[in-house]
């Protein structure tokens, strides 16, 4: 069935449409990444003009994280106090990063940047993930069954302003958290997605958060930050369409659903080995995109006095 | 002045020997919720005061163009080992769709001369000046060929039925990827390649009901908009977790 988009002005098939929305659910509810970085290059494949894929998308990870966040927080395993830090930082980052979007954007070649940003980090944060649960995997298996090894103390450690986060069984400084957050939100403005995908790895191996709560309380800060980008995005360019982004939610909120309950069922190397393996995928796409020549070497974009 | 000028003019020309007479088969599209694209049927009758001239070529072309819009067309170059755009040449106007349909092959229906003046052919449509890259016309070229690929611009040549050189008639399809605006139908009447009759209609391409009402709301009142596409996704996310959980009770 043919929808036409009323703020997009094309027509696509609305079914398409749910059923992206519902396989990119399943993987956000899984890995608590707002799945951002795998659907707005998803929408600009199927055609959605780049500004209103961007904008729609922030609208639909709201959706799905709130929805990722309630099973969450019937489990208790997402660290209120600790989202909150998090997200002053986000709030923070975001606006900086618009600041600095929009000074790129003046310059010409910010679609360069957003995918240079996109391979950069996705390749390294991947290849780390990867190499990472592998290690833990092999150790497991060899010893049998996981021997709970101390958490281990670096730098973070030793910085003033020291808060106690009981959910994460966490004692440290709010000073790594903030600036986390500020990174995230940096980079989530630039590059346009919910900044899960760097901020999980982030949790876990920077602030030696328990992989349990991380998902949630990722979650928990990406539909502030989100929403905040979609108010920015709809009051600023008029690019939010909701006919688009209901589509998607409708397939998202049910795939967060199911992927929240396969992520309790599966054991935490192999959830991160497998998104590893996705963010890798996905950086290939782009890095192979920038590297060979493409088809068309011509585009169009709206003309204008900009 | 300028009235009493105009009405000379037309004193000093030739009275038409032949007329174009039209009709559509629909006179505005609505674009609505599943809108998947739209075929217009342009018909009509040729109405001569004289007998048919002999030995001259009867030509019919029939234009479809959408509103003209800017368009930035850009080139990627290998730079460093990764591609990237280095040029980009903006093209002044060129219209959202453009379709031209013909009885004939289009150079035996219309003079370069011709083409000139009525901008009838797609090159001819598109306007671009003041390029500062020394082949521009390549990015034309390039416009042409990516908004042809998408349906959005057509050369439809011998698709015009011209029967007993009096009737004529066209289908022209609208594809779903439409922007809205008032759509130009041009019919040129040719004897020998020159323009003697020219007749213009509009046809207005508008959302309309759900689409037309959330359109206007993103742009005019965007702050609402934007809340009540937040309030959607809030209960969305809030509804397919309470389903969930009755789900599995």
């Amino acid at each position: 069935m043919q929808i036409y988009l009323p703020i997009a002005e094309v027509s696509v098939n609305a079914f398409l449409l749910l059923g992206l929305g519902g396989i990119v659910g399943i993987l956000s509810g899984m890995f608590g990444v707002g799945g951002g970085f795998l659907m707005t290059p998803l929408l600009f494949f199927i055609g959605i003009p780049p500004a209103v894929a961007v904008a729609t998308e922030a609208n639909q990870i709201v959706a799905s994280s709130f929805s990722g966040v309630l099973a969450h927080l019937k489990r208790k395993t997402v660290d209120l106090k600790m989202g909150t830090v998090l997200l002053v930082g986000g709030l923070i980052g975001s606006g900086l990063g618009i600041i600095l979007f929009n000074y790129l954007k003046a310059l010409g070649q910010v679609e360069l940047l957003v995918q240079l940003c996109y391979v950069v980090f996705l390749g390294m944060i991947g290849t780390l993930m990867f190499i990472e649960s592998l290690n833990a995997i092999r150790k497991s298996s060899k010893a049998g069954r996981t021997v709970p090894t101390r958490r281990k103390h670096n730098w973070v450690h030793n910085l003033p302003f020291k808060m106690k986060f009981r959910v994460s069984g966490l004692y440290i400084s709010v000073i790594p958290p903030v600036l986390v957050g500020v990174l995230v939100g940096v980079l989530a403005a630039i590059m346009g997605v919910g900044g899960g995908f760097i901020m999980v790895p982030a949790m876990i191996y920077l602030l030696g958060m328990p992989t349990k709560v991380v998902v949630g309380t990722s979650l928990f800060q990406i539909i502030f930050v989100t929403a905040f980008t979609t108010m920015l995005h709809a009051t600023t360019n008029y690019t939010v369409d909701v006919v688009l982004a209901v589509l998607l939610l409708v397939g998202g909120v049910i795939g967060a659903q199911i992927g929240t309950r396969i992520g309790v069922k599966m054991k935490a190397e192999q959830l991160r080995i497998l998104l590893a393996l996705m963010v890798l995928a996905v950086c290939g796409k782009l890095a192979f995109d920038l590297l060979v020549q493409p088809a068309e070497l011509y585009s169009l974009g709206a003309g204008g006095h900009s | 002045m300028i009235r009493l000028l105009m009405f000379f003019l037309m004193l000093a020309l030739p009275a038409k020997a032949e007329e174009i007479v039209l009709g559509l088969s629909r006179d505005q599209v609505a674009i609505t919720a599943t809108f998947e694209g739209s075929d217009i049927l342009v018909f009509g009758a040729i109405r001569r005061e004289a007998p048919i001239p002999d030995k001259s070529e009867l030509g019919v072309i029939v234009t479809v163009a959408g509103p003209d819009e800017p368009v930035m067309v850009r080139r990627k170059d290998r730079r460093l080992g990764i591609w990237i755009n280095t040029d980009a040449v903006e093209v002044d106007a060129a219209p959202s769709f453009y379709a031209v349909a013909t009885n004939a092959p289009m150079r035996d229906v219309l003079r370069d001369v011709e083409d000139l003046r009525y901008r009838i052919t797609i090159p001819r449509a598109i306007r671009s000046v003041g390029a500062q890259v020394s082949d521009s016309g390549a990015f034309t070229q390039a416009l042409i060929r990516i908004r042809a690929g998408s349906g959005l611009y057509q050369v439809l040549e011998g698709a015009v039925d011209l029967e007993e050189e009096t009737l004529f008639r066209t289908a022209i399809t609208l594809p779903a990827n439409l922007t809205e605006g008032d759509y130009e139908a041009h019919i040129f009447l040719t004897r020998n390649g020159r323009v003697i009759d020219e007749y213009i209609t509009t046809i207005p391409v508008q959302k309309v009901g759900m689409e037309r009402w959330l359109y206007n709301l993103a742009h005019e009142n965007a702050l609402i908009y934007g809340l009540m596409s937040l309030s959607i996704a809030i209960a969305a996310g809030w509804g397919a977790s309470a389903a969930f959980t009755m789900l599995r009770r």
